[in-house]
């Protein structure tokens, strides 16, 4: 993938992580400007997925009973978090 | 020009409730009606509304609409509007079954009826005992709201602009509106969409300051546009501080957790509440405890290293009350601040959360501006919502009112949207010239070169809304204020973008959206550095009392010269008598 592409990968996806709560703002914001690009090209798309996902049921995996079935779901939604949960 | 234009009866801007109650009733009504967005619909920021919807259903306290009249215009300091408060009270029983019969799974009591749960500012009997008036779908009642409409939308066959931005009005010369320029964010390409009426429901302004609950897509747009086609904005002043943000992060902890038995302590234990509300403690309205806690951190009774916030207390309530009735607010709290609230209390400060001030209606949506003999409506546009003011929360909001005020006002717009289509069936000719100030706006940003940024001009900008026009004010740090972001608007001149790709360009979308936060920061720090009284949500230290005789009227500030001028407060109700201004104790 060439620069460009990549510019024009995280702009989409920087559009697609405003969210009607803050709460989500705060968490997929800041992660796709720092640690998208970290991720490998499977969690890339399983984090794309997470994207399509309302934001109450992305909001009840976060901090509800909510999980999903999917593991490689649960592993992006618990790296999400851990990117921004400071140190008790 | 050769820009692409579509026509419709209707464009509504904005699908948050406001909006998308609106385009429902005109839909099913045969209109043929267009709504852009700038984010999906379903993630606008209705959807983080968990607390609740008043309604005197009378199912958990007794209860009827007078009282929550009553409440209400208490609550505004008597600010507010008093033929919209009383339109909007009576109307709320029948929109909360409306809104049930549309899909909207609201919680039950064990004899089946909806679950009312106890919110700030609301009483029986005209002052006496604490009602419980919010109906609540679990502690996702927005969301609930805004998935309904959105799907009956799309039965009605609503034409939806998803990731659509609107840029500006367009405007005839004799000041009638005939629809908006707006951006698809994908491709960077304008498009005209003519309507013989729009309607303005793009949500509120919480960007403005540093620490605030709302998305980051409120960024008051549809406030910015009014302001551009010469409408003044009234009430800037008011702005609602929530008193349990997350200190210095801004999230909410809803005054549920409060109506459950959670409680605020200062740096000595002290349930300080008891000190400025005997009666309601810590369920007073949102402004006298947002005040409360600010003086205690000013009198050196604040918590932590910088002694700059108090705690909410939840532990005492235990672990099981806190998921039954709480939930999410354990979790969200452990996330962001690395706690459990179940074993230790939470740091809370008064965020910014809700604008009472905006577009001025009259109570069926249209947009109205002072002429000699009294207001008159602007021919084709109406505004509902957050960026509206009807005003039924004056001076200040009551929680819970709020999804109230969408769903009812938004229907009400819808109705006289419809009696108005009857009667003018063709779209009036466009006027080119009306769309050269929106083409300039989006040809500034294609300007290269070295120059400010945009992140940190907004960075700047909302630090100086926090500082200069937080929740205590005087006379010197507004007129500082008010310098400062003058300064500023000046320095936007030099503001250059490094990107200038067309498809999804967020950069330019987040320059557009700071031109309306700018414009909106100094409507509303010039509206508060002129009103000299505390009222509600605006506190003066140097005019600490109310002054009926002279500021019981709203404010109308214009952009041309920073002009401001004055309306009088409607204090006749639709049928009941007036309830005149006493003093505000809780
Ligand atoms: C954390 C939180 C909790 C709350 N809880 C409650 C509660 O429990 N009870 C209550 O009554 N109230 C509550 N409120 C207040 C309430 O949620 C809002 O006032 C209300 O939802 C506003 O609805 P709206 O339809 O006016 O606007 P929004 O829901 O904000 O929608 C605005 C719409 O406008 C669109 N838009 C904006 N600018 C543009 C543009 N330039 N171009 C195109 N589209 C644009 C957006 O995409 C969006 O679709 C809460 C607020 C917050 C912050």
């Amino acid at each position: 993938m060439n620069v460009t592409q990549t510019d024009n990968e995280v702009s989409r996806l920087r559009w697609q992580c405003r969210r009607g709560m803050l709460e989500l703002d705060a968490l997929l914001g800041d992660f796709v400007e720092q640690h998208y690009m970290q991720l490998d090209e499977h969690e890339k798309e399983v984090f794309k997925e997470v994207l399509s996902f309302p934001d109450q049921l992305l909001f009840d995996y976060f901090f509800g009973n909510g999980k999903s079935i999917d593991k490689d779901v649960n592993n992006v939604i618990e790296r999400i978090r851990y990117a921004v949960t400071p140190e008790a | 020009m050769n820009i692409a234009k579509r026509k419709f009866d209707v464009l509504v801007i904005g699908a948050g409730g406001g909006g998308l109650r609106s385009s429902l009733q005109l839909s099913q009504a045969e209109a043929k009606v267009a709504v852009v967005s700038k984010v999906f619909p379903t993630r606008s920021h209705t959807v983080a509304a968990q607390g609740g919807m008043n309604a005197a259903l009378a199912n958990v306290s007794p209860d009827n609409w007078h009282w929550h009249m009553f409440d209400t215009v208490k609550g505004s300091d008597y600010l507010g509007d008093q033929d919209a408060i009383e339109y909007m009270c009576r109307a709320a029983s029948h929109l909360v079954y409306e809104l049930e019969h549309q899909g909207v799974p609201f919680s039950r009591l064990e004899n089946g009826k909806i679950y009312q749960r106890p919110f700030g500012g609301q009483s029986q009997n005209f002052g006496g005992e604490q009602a419980a008036r919010t109906c609540a779908a679990a502690d996702r009642t927005g969301h609930a709201i805004l998935h309904s409409l959105y799907q009956q939308n799309i039965r009605a066959k609503t034409h939806f602009f998803d990731e659509f931005f609107a840029i500006d009005l367009i405007r005839a010369d004799d000041g009638m509106i005939l629809g908006a320029l707006v951006l698809e964010i994908e491709t960077g390409e304008p498009l005209i969409i003519e309507a013989k009426t729009t309607l303005l429901a793009t949500g509120g302004v919480g960007q403005l300051f540093r620490t605030n609950t709302n998305a980051r897509i409120n960024t008051g747009d549809g406030l910015g546009m009014a302001l551009r086609a010469g409408i003044p904005l009234e009430d800037m002043e008011f702005f609602q501080f929530h008193p349990t943000g997350i200190a210095g992060r801004g999230m909410l902890i809803t005054e549920g957790a409060r109506g459950e038995g959670g409680f605020l302590v200062n740096k000595d234990g002290e349930r300080f509440m008891e000190r400025y509300a005997p009666h309601a403690k810590d369920l007073a309205s949102r402004d006298v405890v947002s005040r409360a806690i600010s003086t205690e951190v000013r009198e050196g009774r604040g918590c932590g290293e910088n002694s700059d916030h108090v705690m909410l207390k939840l532990d005492h309530l235990g672990k099981e009350v806190l998921a039954k009735r709480l939930p999410g607010i354990s979790s969200m709290v452990k996330t962001f601040l690395g706690i459990d609230p179940a074993e230790q209390s939470i740091p809370v400060f008064p965020t910014a959360h809700y604008t009472m001030g905006g577009i001025p209606t009259n109570k069926v949506g249209q947009v109205v501006v002072p002429v000699e003999q009294g207001e008159e409506s602007v021919q084709g546009l109406y505004a509902v919502g957050e960026c509206a003011c009807v005003s039924v929360h004056g001076a200040n909001r009551l929680g819970g009112n709020s999804l109230l005020d969408i769903v009812v006002f938004g229907r009400a717009a819808g109705n006289h949207i419809i009696d108005f289509l009857k009667d003018n069936r063709y779209h009036r000719p466009l006027e080119e010239q009306g769309l050269d100030m929106a083409m300039e706006r989006l040809a500034r940003w294609d300007k290269k070169g070295q120059g400010e940024t945009v992140a940190n001009i907004k960075y700047e900008l909302q630090s100086i809304m926090e500082e200069y026009c937080g929740v205590f004010r005087t006379q010197d740090v507004l007129d500082k204020g008010l310098e400062k972001v003058l300064e500023i608007e000046q320095r936007m001149a030099d503001v250059r973008l490094q990107d200038h790709s067309k498809t999804f360009n967020t950069a330019r979308i987040e320059a557009l959206e700071l031109e309306n936060l700018v414009d909106l920061a100094i409507a509303t720090v010039a509206s508060a550095a002129k009103r000299h009284e505390s009222r509600g949500a605006h506190s003066r230290i140097d005019y600490p009392d109310r002054d009926d005789a002279r500021w019981l009227k709203h404010s109308l500030y214009y952009k041309k010269e920073n002009h401001i001028e004055y309306k009088p407060v409607r204090l006749k109700a639709m049928t009941v008598d007036t309830f005149p201004p006493k003093e505000r104790v809780y």
